[in-house]
């Protein structure tokens, strides 16, 4: 095993929630690892934490506790407003659910691409900006011509490559997918993912995409990370959490994708009720403790930790303990 | 651009009221320019034999108690007009859209100096507020224009406010900031661009309250000074007349006045659809 | 009235919105039926008129959009005939809709539970404490938890999950014959998206609702729906029960579709994008609207009229080369 390109150690983000005093644990104590050259899935349903734990590693906000490293280097110190004219600050990019929101409507597709360009100091002036912006327009297969146009006068998935361009236009080394094709057609999001899938190839870089599609996640990822409340509940190679998941939340998960051959289907697991509020939740009950059909008398007492149950794969819940207490990684 | 002079005249052709609001504009910017040498009379010179004369064809809009052409007078006092108004939006639109912009952007204690401000502001009437600072300051045209700006503030500070903060969250701000720009650029550069098309819709009516505005100080003595031709102090000269019949002299001034609010609350709209790039296809 | 006569039928519909840049042929000469108690699944991509045909059978749509064509015939009567005093007498009570962001469609000032009793009021002409009874049994029959406590929230303070199941119940409170759910799961988590059709399919058996379920995710349609309807830019491509359509897709389009649905088991390397993009509706189109994106297309597709084609009972295609 080489270097991990990315490693967040129990990192925490809490929202003051309007008010009251109390506060709102978006992100919990979650420690995660990036190799380089793999691509991360990360899933999880609304409201779990996964694109304010996203935005913690983008460094668009700052942790309320713990450490993020990249390439060796400690990056979660720097505050998020200073970080935007940090020498890492080309290095870690990212890609939103929605083009529509997150391209400016008054910038041209080559002043957006052209922008990182020139704040980053990568090329600052015509013409080398020009054929910068030209080679990423062609990496991500935007013709030339649609680079003088606005967004609203291109197509969503022109869109979408706009965005794109824009993110690898500096060749960041981790690039952030945030529900990258949520908001395209079926046919559009093939498109993109092939473009995606390609472009890793063709640039060596690091993907995190975050969706709550588990089929897209699947199609894309080695690895997989499922988010809960707050916290990672399991996390393993691809195949592994798809085809034999552990974790209760997990199999429920994967029980409710529509599937339309009636010979693939699981049986459905039902959850009962809603998720369990994020704010201050009780330290020592699990996440999922009341909507979980297996639930017991000890989740009820004790956090589950993320304990690892097999090479690679971890499961945070109580069922995996065969001796409490003692774990095969300590 | 040339995309832009064929939507601007897609904008204006769709709606004829927009094409007569635009043809008035011109008129107005017209005699703004070209007022005085168009003139037909010396708007200052009086005629004790011509006095109170009603509208003949000599005088085509009479002339008044001391025997000045009124027609006359109503196209000179327009460049005036025009300018209190004009310097006195783009005082207070550049004023209210960076402290606005700010408050919006930034929260915390910016906000809340901004908003105060705001609020003292709007708790006097505005026209007894104005009225209040220029009798503080003394009489003059430019201190028409800062009264006029101060009372004009709160709208374009409260406007920016909120149309900043609805973008601060919006997807294009975080890409700003991944793309290595900092706050101030952020806020210059990709937000503030966005905030424009109703802000300066909100320009082009109030021009129109600021014109009324600047007449209304005049008006009750407290602007402009007679002799000097502006259609609030003609306004006020006539009305005293008006009582035994000689109604021209308040009526033509009067009439300018309400075609230049009336241009300007119509062409508000227009310009919203004529900047907003997302009406454009 | 006879059950053997399909509930819903549409038959050559045809919706035009009027624009700026000329007038959208949104929905193209548009047939087929919905029978007693089944579920009809309209799949297609953003454009494709799903949502516009919907609108159109219920008699909701933008003012620009105007039907220029066509007949919508519910439990024997001419919808589209009868003016909108008649469409009212239906709308509400035997036909149902629900809409994809139920957020917005509620009233955000008003709690959820008056909501619901205003409908029954409206169309089940109860009253008082009977009113309120009633509504309250609906938020427990769509399994909200707690009603008593659901009735007196206002939207902003129930989940996504929750506020479809307020406009289920909503929809359902006067037994419709019919129900169309435009994308009702659209946008939720795929746990809240399961259970909210589990709760359509619930209703439509226990009650023998029709239900037309309007979707641009294959696999919800594939999953959920008896027959499928498939629509592309305006036109119905294709119709087929659906293990059928699965199995044996005949029009050029929905095989494509199919190919790029992400499915289990898949990589991405057998997922097959579908070329070009939906054509603009505005101007002259070609007879068949697909013959841009299609790698099959042979000259006769150019001529008019759009074939359609029933190739075995109850499968039929719009297309001169089917597969």
């Amino acid at each position: 095993m080489g270097v991990p390109l990315l490693e967040v150690h129990e990192v925490s983000r809490l929202f003051p929630v309007r008010g009251t005093r109390r506060w709102l644990h978006a992100v919990d104590g979650v420690s995660l690892s990036v190799m380089p050259g793999e691509c991360v899935g990360l899933v999880g349903e609304s409201g779990c934490g996964k694109s304010t734990l996203v935005r913690l590693i983008a460094r668009l906000l700052d942790p309320t506790g713990g450490r993020i490293v990249f390439d060796g280097r400690d990056i979660g110190t720097v505050p998020a407003w200073r970080f935007a004219r940090a020498a890492e600050r080309a290095w870690i990019q990212m890609v939103f659910q929605d083009p529509v929101d997150s391209l400016n409507p008054r910038f041209t597709a080559f002043d957006t691409i052209a922008d990182p360009l020139r704040r980053l100091g990568v090329a600052p002036e015509r013409p080398r900006l020009r054929d910068r912006v030209w080679e990423a327009a062609d990496l991500v297969g935007l013709s030339r011509e649609l680079l003088g146009r606005f967004p609203h006068q291109l197509s969503g998935g022109q869109q979408q490559r706009v965005a794109i361009a824009r993110a690898i236009a500096v060749r960041p080394r981790l690039l952030l997918l945030d529900e990258p094709t949520s908001a395209l057609d079926v046919s559009v999001q093939v498109v993109i993912l092939h473009l995606l899938a390609d472009l890793q190839q063709k640039l060596g870089m690091t993907y995190l995409f975050v969706s709550h599609d588990l089929n897209l996640v699947r199609l894309l990822s080695n690895r997989v990370l499922v988010m809960y409340c707050g916290r990672i509940v399991e996390a393993g190679p691809a195949e592994a959490v798809f085809n034999r998941p552990d974790h209760p939340y997990t199999r429920a998960l994967l029980s409710a994708v529509p599937v339309v051959d009636p010979g693939e289907r699981r049986p459905r697991i039902r959850l009962a009720g809603e998720p369990r509020s994020p704010v201050e939740p009780p330290a020592t009950v699990c996440r999922f403790y009341g909507r979980c059909p297996e639930g017991f008398e000890r989740c009820e007492r004790e956090m589950p930790a993320l304990r690892p149950i097999d090479r690679d794969h971890q499961v945070a819940c109580h069922l995996f303990e065969s001796r409490p207490g003692t774990t095969l990684g300590e | 651009m040339r995309q832009l002079l064929r939507h601007g005249r897609y904008v204006l052709t769709e709606n004829r009221l927009t094409l007569g609001a635009f043809a008035l504009l011109l008129v107005f910017v017209g005699l703004a320019l070209v007022g005085p040498w168009i003139a037909p009379y010396d708007p200052l010179a009086t005629a004790a034999a011509h006095k109170l004369e009603p509208p003949s064809r000599a005088h085509w809009f009479g002339t008044d108690h001391v025997g000045r052409d009124i027609l006359s007078r109503v196209i000179v006092a327009t460049r005036l007009d025009l300018a209190i108004a004009l310097s006195a939006v783009a005082l207070s639109f550049v004023l209210g859209s960076v402290a606005g912009a700010c408050a919006g952007f930034f929260g915390g204690w910016t906000e809340r100096v901004v908003s105060r401000l705001v609020d003292t502001i709007m708790a006097f009437p505005l026209f007894v507020l104005a009225m209040g600072i220029i009798a503080a300051v003394g009489t003059s045209v430019v201190n028409i224009i800062y009264a006029t700006a101060i009372i004009n503030f709160p709208f374009y500070a409260r406007l920016a406010r909120a149309e900043v903060n609805v973008r601060r969250e919006a997807g294009f701000v975080e890409a700003a900031r991944l793309s290595g720009n900092s706050s101030a650029r952020i806020l210059a550069a990709h937000l503030f661009p966005n905030c424009l098309p109703p802000m300066t819709v909100q320009a082009s009516l109030n021009m129109g309250w600021a014109i009324l505005n600047s007449a209304g100080l005049s008006f009750i003595g407290l602007g402009v000074r007679p002799p000097t031709p502006e259609w609030g102090i003609m306004v006020a000269d006539g009305s005293a007349f008006m009582v035994s019949g000689e109604w021209w002299i308040a009526f033509f001034p009067g009439l300018a006045l309400m075609l230049a609010v009336f241009c300007f609350n119509l062409l508000g709209d227009a310009v919203r659809d004529l900047i907003d790039p997302r009406r454009r296809t | 009235m006879s059950e053997t006569a399909p509930l819903l039928t549409v038959e050559d519909l045809s919706v035009e919105f009027r624009t700026r840049d000329g007038i959208v042929r949104a929905v193209d000469r548009v047939s087929f039926d919905v029978r007693w108690g089944e579920t009809v699944g309209v799949v297609g991509e953003s454009g494709s008129g799903k949502s516009v045909t919907a609108l159109a059978i219920m008699g909701l749509l933008h003012p620009a959009g105007r039907v220029t064509d066509g007949r919508v015939i519910f439990r024997g009567v001419d919808l589209l005939a009868g003016g909108e005093g008649q469409r009212r007498r239906y709308r509400g009570r035997e036909l149902s809709m629900i809409f994809q962001s139920p957020r917005t469609a509620l009233n955000p000032i008003r709690p959820v539970g008056k909501q619901i009793e205003d409908v029954v009021r409206r169309h089940a002409d109860l009253a008082g404490t009977r009113a309120r009874d009633r509504a309250l049994g609906l938020l427990a029959e769509v399994q909200i938890p707690d009603p008593g406590r659901s009735y007196q929230a206002y939207p902003f303070e129930l989940s996504g999950g929750v506020c479809q199941r307020v406009m289920i119940a909503m929809a359902v409170a006067c037994v419709p014959a019919l129900l169309i759910a435009d994308e009702p799961a659209t946008g939720l988590d795929v746990t809240t998206q399961a259970a909210i059709l589990d709760l359509l399919k619930q209703f439509a058996q226990e009650r023998r609702m029709a239900t037309l379920l309007i979707s641009h995710d294959l696999a919800v349609i594939g999953e959920r729906s008896d027959r499928i309807v498939v629509m592309h830019a305006g036109h119905v491509v294709e119709m087929a029960r659906t293990a059928e359509l699965f199995r044996a897709p005949r029009h050029p389009y929905t095989a494509r579709l199919i190919a790029s649905t992400p499915r289990p088991g898949a990589t991405l390397g057998d997922l097959k994008p579908i070329p070009g993009g939906v054509p603009d509706l505005r101007g002259n189109l070609p007879p068949c609207r697909y013959r841009a994106r299609c790698d099959r297309a042979i000259p006769a597709c150019d001529e008019p009229p759009l074939p359609r084609v029933e190739l075995t009972p109850g499968h039929t295609v719009a297309c001169r080369v089917p597969l």
